[in-house]
């Protein structure tokens, strides 16, 4: 199964983290930074894979008195985990990085085309997506019937909340729900529709979005 | 322009006027977005969080003011900071009627808390209700927050509402059930048996996929009968039946397939009849494969995988090594993992891609550089361990990633013991391991080397021995110069300094002991190096003396013994007295203390304890009562109450939602058998079986005789390494020609020699055509690969990897016993018939009839399939073909609009160029550029300046 997404930028900042095991906020930011330092090591030229053992398998003490005592239990637990190895395969696009950990049940190929699929979705629904998106609060809807760009100023994280969404339309506890881009986008704005017409709350106010409509 | 420029001045007036907070936000964000550091970061989260814990707090929080608030501590919480104040908040929002602030409420709690948090108990109310709603984005949300919050004890709370949902008229609904319940399955495999394998959306009967997965990967032999069902799935999804939909880059439905192959790989791993039926549609997959895509190729490797885990079938196998193409990064890795699958049925496959090997060896790319070492470790044998473990030492000192450096040390001492073919290049060779990764290795690696000097590799003839020893002793003497070795390895140069330092006479008995005073002083030298040391001069002075020689007291010796005698450690104590009260020993008492070279000599455990007899005897006359063993006291009686007692005690303290389960059998109570403890069990070998488990997966031939051995591994423990070490190997580093010469007077097979060089000679010529590649290459090629061409190789490597146990037996029937195999592939050739050209369908396959139906049929071995499937059953048998019934269902729909299939191809193959071109932006950016510019403007008009943060962002987007 996949057992983490994480969405970072070139300097190590989180820009989306999602565990599908619980782990405590701690333990995120230290495998998010270790991730981190394991893909800035990379030269950009070179495969989209790594062997994550070390950083989600067993963790491995420095003390010296501990090392052989470790390194057999280690040992053990490799050989009954033979199978589980825990790999992760990013993609390095602009200023993020986009890295998914999955165990050996999940083939790197098809999770690198997953990243793809994510991705292709962000674009489509961002329109050209970019660190800015997920950062910043612009949210833009592209309105089809309209065949025009609306903005629209909504609270921070409505894109954090978006790209939420998104990903849950195509990895569903663990496991790829979704492989189509397509899909995933009719979904999502089948459940942004939804939510709007069943919000009993305006976010935005009918005159500003009357006034953007072009 | 314009026109931009006015939007944006709206909205920053907007932000002033109507909606209060949000300047606030933009500020923050933008505060966020400009932090140059960590720290800044901090500081500007940190006040955030600080007034958000006080606004959250405040009576009458507007309830769209709330989400915003959740929403930004969602967003503290990922970069870091604790935002447990406002768990409770955001379990308050789940509550919430109005859809936006459910799913906010819901996605919140799923990132904050465990499955094991105490707010759980508050959710699960509303998750039971949710899962009712008719609203079916209400239902998704809270299947999604099922999936991530309920543990095994709230599982029965919601089990009824989620298998209720497997008949939603959505299909998105039914999906995201069936993951709910492989969630639950992970959880606690007894709770689920609700499975369902048919269901007519192609989509759910993916994600079905999933579970059963699982279910097979725990139990394959209940599911072989669904091998045909799968295979039929297969082949309709392969030959595109599916609907266009379901495509991805012109392949159909890859992840149905890709996960199919997994499940093939598992019902025909070593079953002959089920993989009879995957050959066809495995080389109809073989044939249709593009490689041009990036999807394509993750089904061909995953066929390779699949082929490689089946029972074997030779031409499969052919199509399949061909396919193990090696052109970019991401498919040399692929390339290189197959190569290592399926070098374990057929280890010729990989010389044909040798020097593609090699290429990766000298890869900047440190996955790949792994995943081939991974490859050579599984082709290592005689002939080429030298090679690989030289290149695996290499490599290992160059890596500071503890955990990967430990890795390979073990491997190269497990290549070294198993195939060295001199005892001096193994010594050396553990000595380079030990000097780099002394303190990463195993404590038992040591002990068997101290052996294996000790023993002498089990050769009669007592000259090598000595001299062995002799030049261990000489290495340890040279290398002992050197700063800062490893504990493990100081161990072992005292322990072989003292035991057969001056055995030989080349060095006096003062210089040892002075050297070992100097380990003592070294300063990283611990307690069990100071043990080693003294027990080492010791023995040295005991030798000395029983030959009747004065031991002359070194001065720092004498001040070691001093010290030690003071020395915090009880054991040092002991040892520095011992020593003291032997010097004043004659030699005649010395000698039977510590007599010559016993540690060979086998110290007999009576485990038993029969001296005991008659003193347990007269206790029980004397009115004591009888030992009973640990086993019996805790017997199955105990076993039972403990059992209920902690379900009662877990029951006590947690909320029940069902009355009471039915009790559960009580899992096997497994007692550790205490056994009387060895100090001499840490210098048996380590049984093969648990040494390489890979290795001896490899061919099945050694596979029986390891269990063999296994099964005689109490006893084996003094001759399971001399077999190895019974005769010199080869030694590829002498030319082909040498080689086959020492083979001829070592061996005596004198019959086999000309093969090898034949065939060899054969190689050279092949290689010769190949002028392009440079020599050296061509040179780590041969030493390398060079071994495999001839079979003799071959064969010696199967009776190298047979085990110990019986060292006789094994080395003479080795060759007509290795041939085994190869005649049985060949008989199981024919009975297969040629399936990669077979034109029209097999008329044993079953093709024809409707897999789902056989799915429905076979349905049985799932336990207890629930009322509703009956009802989905019939309606499933009135349609007779219920893939047709759904591709009429959903028409393929004119997919998507030409522009978006460009761009994304566009993605595509920029994505598998792209690695060489890193100046340009991945990411396409379609064929807008107004929106960027748009993008930008808008970015400009609230405040943010393009940075240096990302430069290539803004580059990608204004140029």
């Amino acid at each position: 199964m996949i057992r983490a997404v994480i969405v970072m930028n070139t300097q190590g900042k989180p820009r989306l983290l999602k565990f599908y095991e619980f782990q405590p906020p701690e333990k995120q930011q230290e495998l998010t930074r270790s991730v981190f330092a394991v893909l800035s090591g990379r030269p950009d030229n070179v495969s989209n894979f790594v062997e994550a053992d070390a950083i989600f398998g067993p963790v491995i003490f420095s003390s010296l008195l501990f090392v052989s005592f470790v390194a057999e239990i280690t040992k053990k637990k490799k050989q009954e985990e033979f199978k589980e190895g825990t790999r992760l395969v990013y993609k390095h696009l602009a200023t993020l990085y986009f890295v998914f950990v999955f165990d050996s049940c999940e083939n790197e190929l098809a999770m690198l085309d997953l990243i793809q699929v994510l991705v292709e979705t962000l674009d489509r629904c961002f329109k050209n997506v970019c660190e800015l998106d997920i950062v910043f609060n612009f949210n833009k809807i592209y309105n089809n019937q309209m065949k025009t760009t609306v903005f629209m100023y909504v609270e921070l994280g409505s894109s954090y909340v978006q790209m939420h969404t998104i990903l849950d339309e195509i990895i569903f506890g663990g496991q790829v729900l979704e492989t189509s881009s397509e899909r995933v986008l009719k979904a999502v704005e089948e459940i942004s529709r939804l939510e709007k017409s069943s919000s009993s709350v305006s976010f935005v106010p009918k005159s500003v979005s009357g006034r953007f409509g072009r | 322009m314009e026109q931009l420029k006015t939007i944006g001045r709206e909205l920053a007036i907007g932000s002033h006027g109507g909606w209060g907070q949000s300047k606030e936000f933009l500020d923050l964000v933008k505060s966020i977005g400009e932090a140059r550091s960590k720290a800044e970061e901090d500081r500007i989260i940190l006040r955030e969080v600080e007034s958000l814990r006080r606004r959250i707090a405040e009576p009458d929080v507007p309830r769209r003011k709330m989400k915003e608030y959740i929403i930004r501590l969602v967003y503290a919480e990922m970069l870091g900071h604790d935002a447990s104040f406002g768990y409770i908040h955001a379990v308050k929002m789940t509550h919430d009627d109005a859809l936006p602030l459910k799913r906010t409420g819901y996605l919140a709690v799923t990132l904050f808390l465990s499955e094991d948090h105490d707010l759980i108990i508050l959710i699960v109310n509303t998750i039971q209700k949710d899962l009712r709603s008719d609203n079916y984005l209400v239902v998704c949300a809270a299947l999604a927050a099922v999936c991530k919050l309920i543990n095994e004890e709230t599982i029965p709370a919601v089990l009824p509402q989620v298998v209720d949902l497997l008949a939603h008229p959505k299909e998105a609904v039914r999906r995201k059930a069936v993951m709910a319940l492989h969630r639950f399955y992970q959880r606690s495999p007894a709770s689920v048996s609700h499975l369902r394998l048919c269901d007519n959306d192609p989509g759910v009967m993916g994600a079905t996929l999933c579970p059963l997965f699982d279910l097979i990967s725990a139990d394959v032999n209940s599911y072989k009968d669904l091998v045909i069902s799968f295979v039929g799935i297969l082949k309709q999804v392969a030959e595109r039946r599916l609907p266009k939909t379901y495509d991805y880059h012109q392949m159909a439905a890859p992840f149905i397939q890709i996960k199919l192959l997994k499940i093939l790989a598992l019902l025909g791993s070593g079953d002959k009849q089920a993989s009879g039926h995957m050959y066809n549609v495995l080389g109809d997959i073989f044939r249709k494969c593009e490689q041009s895509s990036n999807i394509g190729n993750a089904v061909l490797y995953e066929s390779i995988c699949c082929v490689s885990s089946i029972y074997p079938n030779a031409k499969l196998l052919e199509a399949a090594a061909e396919a193990t193409s090696n052109d970019s990064h991401n498919l040399k890795y692929m390339g290189v993992d197959a190569l290592g699958r399926l070098i374990r049925i057929n280890p010729d496959i990989a010389e044909e891609h040798q020097l593609a090997v090699i290429d990766c060896l000298e890869d900047p790319d440190d996955t790949l550089k792994r995943k081939t070492f991974e490859l050579l470790y599984k082709m290592t044998k005689p002939t080429n361990v030298e090679v690989i473990v030289d290149r695996m030492i290499e490599y290992m000192i160059n890596i500071s990633d503890n955990h990967y450096k430990t890795e390979i040390a073990s491997r190269c001492v497990e290549l070294a013991e198993q195939f060295a073919p001199t005892n001096e290049w193994f010594i050396r060779t553990m000595n380079k391991v030990f000097e780099h990764a002394g303190d990463l290795v195993n404590v038992r690696v040591a002990h068997n080397l101290m052996r294996l000097i000790a023993e002498g590799f089990g050769e009669d003839d007592e000259g090598a021995e000595s001299q062995l020893r002799s030049s261990a002793v000489d290495s340890y003497l040279r290398i002992l110069g050197e700063p800062k070795l490893p504990s493990l390895f100081l161990q072992v140069i005292c322990w072989v300094l003292g035991e057969y330092g001056t055995a030989d006479g080349k060095y006096p008995a003062a210089y040892i002991i002075g050297k070992l005073c100097d380990v003592t002083e070294a300063l990283l030298c611990d307690d069990t190096v100071k043990a080693y040391a003294i027990s080492a001069i010791m023995k040295i002075c005991a030798f000395e003396i029983s030959e009747g020689r004065k031991v002359e007291m070194l001065p720092e010796c004498q001040s070691l013994i001093d010290e030690l005698s003071t020395s915090h450690s009880t054991d040092l104590q002991q040892r520095a007295y011992e020593l003291q009260a032997l010097l004043c020993l004659e030699s005649q008492a010395v000698e039977s203390v510590m007599p010559l070279d016993a540690s060979c000599e086998d110290i007999e455990i009576d485990k038993n304890l029969t001296f005991l007899k008659d003193f347990v005897q007269q206790s029980i006359e004397n009115g004591a009562r009888p030992y009973i063993p640990e086993s019996e006291r805790s017997g199955t009686s105990n076993v039972s109450n403990f059992k209920s007692q902690y379900q009662h005690e877990a029951s006590s303290h947690m909320l029940r939602f069902e009355a009471y389960e039915l009790p559960r059998p009580s899992p096997a109570h497994v007692i550790p058998q205490v056994s009387v403890p060895t100090p001499i069990a840490d210098f048996f070998p380590v049984p093969e079986t648990t040494y390489n488990s890979e290795t001896s997966q490899a061919s099945k031939l050694s596979s029986v005789a390891d269990a063999s051995s296994a099964a005689h591994g109490i006893k084996l423990h003094l001759d399971g390494v001399q077999r190895r070490w019974g005769r010199p190997t080869y030694s590829s580093s002498s030319g082909p020609s040498s080689t086959t010469s020492t083979e001829k007077t070592t061996n005596g097979v004198t019959h086999i020699d000309g093969v090898g060089s034949q065939s060899r000679d054969k190689l050279n010529e092949s290689r010769r055509q190949q002028p392009e590649v440079s020599a050296e290459k061509q040179k780590l090629a041969a030493s390398l690969f060079g071994g495999s061409a001839g079979k003799t190789e071959k064969k010696a490597t199967s009776t190298q990897r047979a085990p110990k146990g019986n060292t006789r037996n094994a080395e003479r029937p080795g060759v007509s016993r290795s041939v085994s195999p190869e005649t049985s592939k060949e008989k199981a050739a024919p009975s297969v018939p040629d399936l990669l050209d077979l034109g029209e369908p097999n008329p044993t396959s079953t093709t024809i009839v409707d897999p789902f139906k056989q799915l429905e049929g076979l349905v049985g071995p799932t336990p207890v399939p629930s009322p509703l499937d009956n009802s989905v059953k019939t309606s499933g048998l009135e349609t007779p073909d219920l893939m047709a019934a759904v591709y009429t269902d959903l028409p393929p729909s004119g997919s998507s609009s030409g522009s978006l299939t460009s761009t994304t191809r566009d993605m595509h193959s920029a994505d598998k160029t792209s690695n060489t071109a890193t100046s340009e932006p991945s990411i396409k950016k379609g064929p807008f550029p107004q929106d960027s510019l748009r993008k930008d403007a808008r970015a400009r008009q609230v405040g943010v300046t393009p940075t240096r943060n990302n430069p290539n962002l803004f580059k990608d987007l204004l140029g």
